[in-house]
């Protein structure tokens, strides 16, 4: 079920009066599977979110969530949807559980399911002792993980965050994609908008990069830093051995070949030659690793945008 | 295209949850304390001048709604005046509240329609407000009782059952009017300056207005022949636009039950009539049911449009 595609659009948009928000968006996202999605502010992210959520209606183009069309099946697309809004609200007069018991309520959850699932969501999200408190006393880090255990108290198999860790600071943000990380151990599909380039790149499988309303790159670091940055493919291996440098430039197809460390090579290639590299070190040499080098996906996306203002 | 699903999913915890808070907000003690303390002081200083006439009427608790003594006015005339600032107070920021507590798209990310929201909210300010009139209604007759030494009669409880929902129905024009407001503007301040705008307009402005709209499509007051019907007519009509006079008028014809019609009347409507006899209470309540049934219309109207406008609005916050 791994490969289960879970939230699959094609050629959704959206337009306001003249303005077209979202333009013939595809985006898949399989079950069990980080992506993320980037791009500038208004480049329709947040739009695609709530046309896949049944929040908005689409102009053009179908969504399918969790295998029922957010249009006509709204209701049936957020009982398995977890959703954590961009800015997320609460009522600040009411405690952390009854804000939960109220949205736990109206998912549909016994007074039991809510007790239970409410303690263990708080748990996960590291706020245990605060069940009583009124959220009024929330830091804005408290507020988001208290999102973050509404979407867990309602065991979702797709989780669709909007920008999360915005508004956290650097402890806060790395506990938090702690936390998405648990949500794919768990097999939920998490859908993740963010600005923050390193964070997408530390916990998500696959990017799509939006750009006025289109979906312009889409696929993994690697593959993006390939098609944006070009020259090739960066591999790097860690190897024990006599002459590793002399023998790994001498495979047909590497451009260069940078020493980064003992026993750690960085090769430049024409293509993916990982398996060739391998072949060639075997008989003499002890191969500990070999990967491929990632990428900066601030530097893909920086170049991207970059190039289109030059275009421009 | 036809969505799955129940509209109603969900609306009763989202009334649950908005009628307790409601009922426990600090909002609606002082709104309740107000009314309650003025309604009160009403009813006191109306028995005090009915207790000296205790045996003229059969209709005492009727006259203790209805009797002003000054410097107060009558309970149902601070009841028309505070029921609507009440209304008002608890509905203005109904749903522009959720959006400037970034709460919408937290709810409505819920497996619940729009539908459910916004019927849930207004079904538990209607409640609250029902309370609330249930209690000063319970609480007047409790203090007639005691300072009386009388008990109501079977007819006086009717029609003063009928004057309990008559006001409900007022209040709930205005609640839904509130609704309409908050949906329509994101600024609580602007909602609720623009709900007490049309409350001015009907309460003081509209009694001025009418004759001058009257005038224009109907002709002068007075005719060659005397009064002119035409324009008493369409004076009345437009008078009936507003829900204070909707409410005045079967608060009349419920309290006052002398009272036998509501508007111009002929000199052939009253032949063989004895004026000043009580009206039973039946053919008082088919009196006001033109004006009921105008009030219970003019709420559900406005919350419709209230509907369709939320249905209607992108909720991004």
């Amino acid at each position: 079920m791994a490969d289960e595609v879970v939230i699959r659009a094609r050629g959704l948009t959206k337009r306001y009066g003249a303005t077209l928000a979202v333009d013939h968006v595809d985006l898949d996202v399989r079950a069990g599977e980080i992506v993320g999605i980037l791009g500038p502010n208004g480049s329709g992210k947040t739009t695609t979110i709530l046309m896949l959520l049944g929040l908005t209606e689409p102009t053009e183009g179908r969504a399918e969530v969790a295998g029922f069309d957010p249009l006509r099946d709204p209701l049936e697309v957020k009982r398995r949807v977890g959703y954590l809004p961009d800015s997320i609200g609460f009522y600040d007069g009411l405690s952390a559980r009854d804000n939960l018991a109220y949205t736990g309520r109206l998912a549909g959850l016994s007074r039991r399911e809510i007790d239970q699932r409410f303690a263990e969501a708080l748990e996960r999200v590291g706020l245990p002792d605060i069940g009583r408190d009124r959220v009024a006393t929330f830091s804005r880090g408290m507020r988001q993980r208290l999102g973050l255990a509404e979407v867990l108290m309602k065991q979702p198999s797709i989780a669709i965050l909007d920008e999360p860790t915005a508004t956290l600071d650097p402890h806060s943000t790395q506990e938090f994609l702690g936390m998405i990380r648990t949500l794919k151990a768990d097999g939920t599909a998490v859908l993740l908008s963010s600005h923050h380039l390193d964070q997408v790149q530390s916990v998500c499988d696959r990017v799509a990069l939006f750009n006025g309303g289109r979906v312009a790159l889409a696929g993994s670091v690697t593959e993006l830093a390939h098609r944006v940055l070009g020259g090739g493919y960066v591999i790097d291996v860690e190897a024990r051995g006599t002459a590793v440098r002399e023998q790994l430039a001498a495979v047909p197809g590497v451009v260069r070949v940078a020493v980064l460390g003992p026993e750690f090579y960085r090769v430049d290639c024409e293509r993916d030659l990982r398996a060739e590299i391998a072949r060639r070190l075997a008989p003499s040499c002890e191969l500990t690793g070999i990967r491929f080098a990632e990428p900066s996906l601030n530097e893909v996306y920086t170049r991207y945008f970059d190039e289109l203002r030059h275009a421009a | 295209m036809r969505r799955s699903g129940s509209p109603f999913t969900g609306v009763g915890v989202v009334l649950a949850k908005e009628a307790a808070d409601y009922l426990s907000g600090a909002r609606m003690w002082v709104l309740e304390a107000l009314v309650s303390l003025t309604a009160i002081a009403a009813a006191y200083a109306a028995i005090l001048s009915i207790r000296a006439h205790i045996g003229e009427s059969p209709f005492l608790f009727l006259r203790l709604l209805t009797m002003a003594q000054d410097p107060l006015p009558s309970f149902i005339a601070l009841l028309g005046f505070l029921i609507p600032l009440v209304a008002i107070a608890i509905g203005f920021d109904a749903i522009n509240g959720e959006f400037n507590r970034r709460t919408l798209s937290r709810v409505l990310a819920q497996p619940i329609y729009r539908d459910a929201l916004l019927l849930g909210k207004f079904l538990a300010a209607l409640l609250a407000l029902t309370i609330g009139l249930l209690s000063l209604w319970l609480l007047t007759i409790g203090i007639g009782l005691l300072m009386l030494g009388l008990a109501p009669g079977t007819e006086e409880m009717i029609r003063m059952l009928g004057f309990l929902l008559a006001t409900i129905a007022y209040g709930g024009v205005w609640l839904a009017l509130a609704f309409l407001f908050s949906v329509v503007f994101r600024a609580p301040a602007t909602a609720a300056l623009a709900a007490l705008g049309v409350w001015l307009l009907f309460a003081l402005f509209w009694s001025v207005v009418t004759p001058l709209i009257a005038t224009l499509i109907a002709g002068p007051p007075q005719g060659i022949f005397g009064p002119n019907i035409g324009y008493l007519h369409t004076a009345l009509a437009l008078d009936r636009i507003s829900p204070n006079t909707l409410y005045s008028e079967i608060a009349l014809a419920l309290l006052q039950p002398s009272t036998r019609a509501l508007g111009p009347v002929l000199y052939s409507q009253v032949q063989g009539a004895l004026l000043g006899a009580p009206l039973p209470a039946a053919q008082s309540f088919i009196l006001v049911w033109p004006q009921l049934t105008g009030l219970v219309a003019a709420m559900i109207l406005i919350f419709a449009v209230a509907y369709v406008v939320f249905q209607r609005q992108e909720i991004r916050a």
